[in-house]
């Protein structure tokens, strides 16, 4: 079923509607933070969307020219909010990459044990959120149960829950604590058929088929064209995750690690088998495909924390020496992205030789996946934009920085 | 393809429209002029053995020092960088453009410099060319919506240049 029609207008055509503008957010619950859309109507098409950002500017970006790397490692959390770990790691890489510096293998192994824990912890929401925005209740709940466990996992790691400065240039804070392994270990144990609940509460209900398959088509040239990444521009069947395609300082972290990239080939996923099967209503990157994407990266990451629990108790080292504060930078500029939850994020570093950068920049992920709003919401309902903006899964921390 | 024939090639083929190259740092990039930069960008994403489909970020680096005694010891003189990153999904490579532009248009303080839009190339590019224009001040001729994204449409001053000063007040509320 599909709603978009070519000219919005001409199906009321023996309905006399008024064109209306109407004010979505920026206080609106499905807009995930303080987005503002500005829907343009006629009747219950919507015509033309416009987004307006900038609600949550915090001029992060000024602020890491006025303090040392490691000083700026906090400011990172506060930008994807939902995936503190992943914002540090990406910072921590770009540092070192200036430094050329690189981590013990425990200290790799360490990392994505902790990031992989963050991207299930940051799927999670993606999934509980994108049930309230569709209308049902309970999966929220569900998901924040077990997304609190992992925040009690980090908490016993580095005391906060979700603003963590955990992993940091040169390393991480700290050595996981002694038991903390088995823990993890028990978690995903029990997470492991959860999992299988959620895709029954949601991925293979009728009603959330109906509100997401098909709706929000996005096309791989466009998504490519709009620069989107993460589970939003796989969705759409582009093979590329960065952990495998990524700078080689990244994919150095994966090395010995066994994935294989969450995209569509020839109308399946990797090892779907274990899954529900993509409804006949689904196209290739609509809101279904993209959801999707992210239920099986929650199982991919349950897998790659074991095999990082496996390497881990295996390396024997250090986890890494943080880098001093104040320590001085050498002359030269280093961009890297990295994949984090909800798509690359790409830091930018010029320094000119002193402790303090010249200029820090983040790119963020979610601020391209939200400029596809505009085109994707062009002649849909107006229920379909929550949906098609659920399923960009975007956090505002993020976009204005 | 090593880095300086590929340099080269573009030379060859680009004249005097790409003014240099640094293949010393991590990232090496290519400087490009401010004249060329669409026809370059066009070349880059069209040519099937580069095909540069993906714009991963557009940003600027103002070069300013405010204080007198530095400002005699750099190495530079005052100027504003705008840099591009590109990525080949197909070919899984990266590359940095460097566009170099005076801090103000013919150097009248108060005149933001002008770029050529690259927003019809890569669509990425229409929303982090406000972002440059917002917080680095440089307007982008031909793009489509050249408005403020981040800071109120009122703002006053291109918050992330060097010389920048916080208002004292905004709508009555205290800047400083």
């Amino acid at each position: 079923m599909s709603t978009t029609v070519d000219d919005p207008r001409v199906i009321e055509i023996d309905v006399r509607t008024d064109e209306m503008l109407i004010n979505m957010g920026p206080q609106h619950p499905s807009t995930h933070g303080v987005l503002r859309l500005v829907l343009r109507t006629d009747g219950e098409i919507v015509s033309e969307v416009t987004p307006h950002i900038g609600y949550l500017h915090r001029s992060a970006e000024k602020i890491g020219e006025n303090l040392t790397p490691r000083q700026w490692i906090p400011y990172t959390d506060r930008m994807d909010y939902l995936a503190g770990m992943n914002m540090n790691l990406g910072w921590a890489l770009t540092v070192e990459k200036l430094l050329k510096y690189e981590p013990p293998a425990r200290g790799r192994h360490l990392r994505v044990i902790i990031s992989e824990l963050g991207r299930i912890a940051s799927h999670l929401v993606a999934m509980g959120t994108y049930g309230l925005d569709l209308g049902t209740f309970s999966p929220f709940l569900y998901a924040f149960r077990e997304r609190e466990k992992i925040l009690d996992m980090f908490e016993e790691v580095c005391g906060a829950r979700l603003t963590y400065s955990y992993i940091t240039v040169g390393g991480a804070t700290a050595d996981l604590p002694a038991g903390w392994l088995d823990t993890c270990e028990k978690f995903l144990d029990q997470l492991l058929p959860i999992i299988q609940e959620y895709h029954t509460l949601l991925t293979s209900n009728a009603i959330f088929i109906k509100r997401t398959a098909g709706i929000g088509v996005m096309s791989a040239e466009m998504a490519i064209d709009y620069g989107t990444s993460g589970p939003v521009l796989r969705g759409s069947g582009v093979d590329h995750d960065l952990r495998r395609d990524g700078e080689e300082i990244y994919t150095a972290m994966y090395e010995g690690y066994a994935f294989e990239v969450i995209a569509e080939k020839a109308g399946h996923y990797p090892n779907d088998h274990k899954y529900p099967p993509i409804p006949k209503e689904a196209v290739l990157g609509d809101c279904w495909h993209r959801f999707y994407v992210r239920m099986l990266e929650v199982m991919q990451s349950i897998d790659l924390v074991r095999q990082g629990i496996d390497h881990y108790r295996t390396t024997s080292g250090s986890y890494g020496e943080p880098m001093k504060l104040n320590q001085k930078l050498p002359k030269g500029e280093v961009y890297l992205e990295t994949e984090a939850p909800r798509g690359q994020m790409g830091f930018y570093l010029v320094s000119d030789g002193n402790a303090i950068p010249w200029r820090a920049r983040a790119r963020s992920s979610s601020f391209c996946n939200l400029m596809v709003t505009a085109p994707l919401c062009a002649g849909a309902l107006i229920a379909d934009v929550p949906a098609v903006v659920g399923s960009l899964d975007v956090v505002m921390g993020e976009i204005d920085r | 393809m090593s880095g300086q024939t590929f340099v080269d090639q573009l030379k060859q083929k680009f004249g005097d429209l790409v003014t240099g190259a640094n293949l010393e740092n991590i990232d090496p990039w290519i400087e490009v002029s401010p004249e060329g930069i669409l026809e370059v960008c066009a070349h880059l994403r069209d040519e099937p053995s580069l095909a540069f489909d993906y714009l991963n970020s557009v940003t600027a680096v103002d070069y300013l020092h405010t204080d007198k005694k530095k400002a005699a010891k750099a190495d530079w003189e005052p100027h504003i960088e705008v840099v591009y990153h590109l990525f080949s999904m197909q070919h899984k490579h990266s590359l940095v453009l460097k566009v170099m532009l005076p801090r103000w248009q013919n150097d009248e303080a108060g005149t933001l410099p002008e770029l050529a839009s690259v927003a019809k190339i890569w669509s990425t590019a229409d929303w982090h060319e406000r972002e440059v224009y917002d917080l680095l001040g440089i307007r982008f001729t031909g793009h489509p919506n050249m408005k403020r994204i981040l800071c109120p449409e009122d703002w006053v001053g291109h918050p992330l240049r060097k010389d920048y000063e916080m208002p004292l007040e905004y709508h009555g509320i205290r800047g400083r």
